[in-house]
């Protein structure tokens, strides 16, 4: 049993068993609120699913990409749940949980995956299929861009089908990462997909304020 | 759960410092701190995305450190506390967010706090301090002085009945000492900087103005603080001698600087406990670390007859323990626990003692 939280667009919570079973996925689109919310969902899908923190087998965390203030909310609350349930922590990457819903609803080959990154700018990642197992073969990014970059021919994946989702499924998530643990498949790298560094700008020194 | 002496975690991350405290009633177990300062300093300021990142990075291992040094089991905890604001939102939402979940995971009560009486709520763990059988008295003045905040409460019960008195209108002192510190020259963070200064300077060298005292300030903010216009003065006045091709005697525009910033703060902190017959004076917050403020708190509440009290300086910083010790206050005095939607407030009343 796995305990899912993604808050790279709104705020996904859910159980899945390891079989891939969605016992319980509670859902908000509202991009502000990710801090309010997030406990009372993950107390309501331990709840539906009729489990408390101890029968599960781990806590996945969508890593993103995503904005930053509603992406860290989530992976704070994965990373220090497992820490206080005593069990493992996986990181999945939040666009491998919506490649892995359009492959699930039947599409086939290559895939690009469009999420919303703010200041006029998109995340992309592009999929080449599916391996053996079913799960999403990444074959570039997760990267950021200017929508326009992604309209070019001279992309390099220029002419992939492309998939702009709003929102992530935790019960996706944590399909992507049981279908992982049960195949040894590794899982991503415990950081947070910002993908842009914090905007700083390094000062000159103090302005002068006489005339 | 025990209301005697509730076993708490507190969880701080209202601006640069993750920290995590645990607290057995009004004894102090653990007070774990990981600062992202270093990382701000080449900025000159805190820069709230890189404090709310470094929070997401430190807030395990440091729940981990805490845990490990106060002998305990998260298990074995009896309430989560958590600072909901005020402060950075981004940097708050961390911590919030972290907090909920641990109280879910483990089953356990959560207390959304109020980081401004946590820093006076502090003062109660008091182990080992010479003055440790003496309890916080009520109603006590609390002049609180940092990088983020410069308020003056007025504190009638801790967990009840707290009421702002005036707080700073534009920078925060702390602020002003970094601001100031660049203008000099100086490094990140200002004040520590200002303070080696100032130590071979004369106080009286310059008269800075005092924010906020001329008669017609006083009416409308009698217990407001300003500092943006003694920033703006000091840096005239350097330019003025640099203009004029000088050397700009930095020793006495940092003396005389910190000298103006200390005197308004205890004009005016004074003047409330004269005010307001409140014969207590509680000082909180990371600029307290400053040896004049501390020096001339010490004469003139001695002069006026008015109690002094300085929590142990590694208390007064940004801390998870002075969380901790409210939330365990709290339970003490029998309130119930925060329920669980509760978000991150920047700009939470003090008033708003548990959110
Ligand atoms: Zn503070």
């Amino acid at each position: 049993m796995l305990l899912a939280i993604d808050t790279s667009a709104g705020t996904s919570v859910a159980v899945v068993d390891l079989r891939g079973d969605v016992l319980a996925e509670r859902s908000t689109d509202d991009t502000m609120r990710h801090a309010e919310v997030v406990g009372l969902l993950i107390e309501d899908c331990l709840r539906e699913a009729g489990l408390d923190a101890r029968a599960l087998t781990g806590v996945v965390g969508g890593m993103g990409p995503g904005p930053f203030t509603g992406l860290r909310v989530g992976i704070a609350a994965a990373r220090v749940f497992a820490l206080g349930a005593r069990r493992p922590f996986l990181p999945v990457i939040s666009h491998d949980a919506i490649a892995w819903g359009r492959y699930q609803a039947g599409h086939t080959g290559g895939l690009l995956v469009v999420t919303d990154a703010r200041r006029r700018e998109v995340y992309w990642s592009a999929y080449s299929g599916t391996d053996a197992a079913g799960l999403p073969e990444r074959s570039d990014g997760p990267g950021v861009a200017k929508p326009d970059v992604l309209l070019g021919e001279q992309w390099a994946h220029a002419g992939l089908p492309r998939f702009d989702a709003a929102a992530v499924s935790a019960g996706e998530l944590g399909r992507v990462a049981a279908l992982r643990l049960v195949e040894g498949h590794p899982f991503a790298a415990d950081e947070a997909l910002y993908l842009r560094s914090p905007d700083v700008t390094i000062s000159a020194g103090p302005k002068r304020v006489s005339r | 759960m025990n209301r005697l002496n509730p076993l708490v975690l507190g969880i701080e991350t209202s601006c640069d410092e993750t920290g995590i405290g645990i607290v057995r009633g009004t004894t102090l177990l653990s007070n774990t701190i990981a600062s992202s300062m270093e990382e701000h300093a080449r900025y000159g300021g805190v820069v709230p995305e890189v404090a709310a990142r470094a929070h997401l990075e430190e807030l395990v291992p440091a729940i981990s450190a805490a845990v490990a040094e106060a002998g305990i089991r998260l298990t074995d905890l009896d309430a989560i506390a958590v600072t909901s604001g005020p402060g950075l939102a981004g940097a708050l939402m961390v911590g919030v967010g972290a907090a909920k979940a641990l109280a879910v995971a483990l089953g356990k009560p959560i207390y959304a706090v109020n980081h401004l009486v946590g820093h006076v709520g502090v003062d109660l763990l008091r182990n080992g301090a010479d003055d440790a059988d003496e309890p916080l008295e009520y109603p006590t003045i609390a002049l609180l002085v940092s990088g983020g905040h410069t308020s003056l409460l007025l504190v009638r019960d801790l967990v009840s009945d707290v009421e702002l008195l005036g707080e700073t209108i534009d920078d925060a002192a702390g602020e002003a000492f970094d601001k100031v510190a660049r203008i000099l020259g100086l490094p990140y963070p200002g004040g520590p900087e200002i303070d080696r200064a100032a130590l071979e300077g004369d106080p009286k060298a310059i008269r800075f103005p005092r924010g906020l005292s001329r008669p017609k300030d006083m009416a409308l903010h009698r217990y407001d603080f300003s500092f943006s216009g003694l920033k703006t003065s000091v840096a005239r006045w350097v330019e003025q001698r640099q203009d004029a091709g000088e050397i700009v005697p930095i020793a006495d525009v940092a003396a005389s600087f910190r000298e103006a910033v200390v005197d308004i703060l205890l004009t005016k902190a004074v003047a409330a406990c004269v005010d307001l017959e409140v014969p207590r004076l509680l000082l909180g917050g990371g600029v307290i670390a400053n040896a004049r403020l501390r020096e001339l708190a010490e004469e003139r509440t001695d002069a006026a007859g008015i109690a002094l009290r300085i929590p142990p300086l590694s208390l007064c910083t940004d801390n998870g323990a002075m969380i901790a010790a409210l939330g365990a206050q709290l339970i003490v005095a029998g309130h119930e626990p925060s329920s669980l939607g509760f978000g991150a407030d920047s700009t939470l009343p003090v008033s708003d003692i548990q959110v």
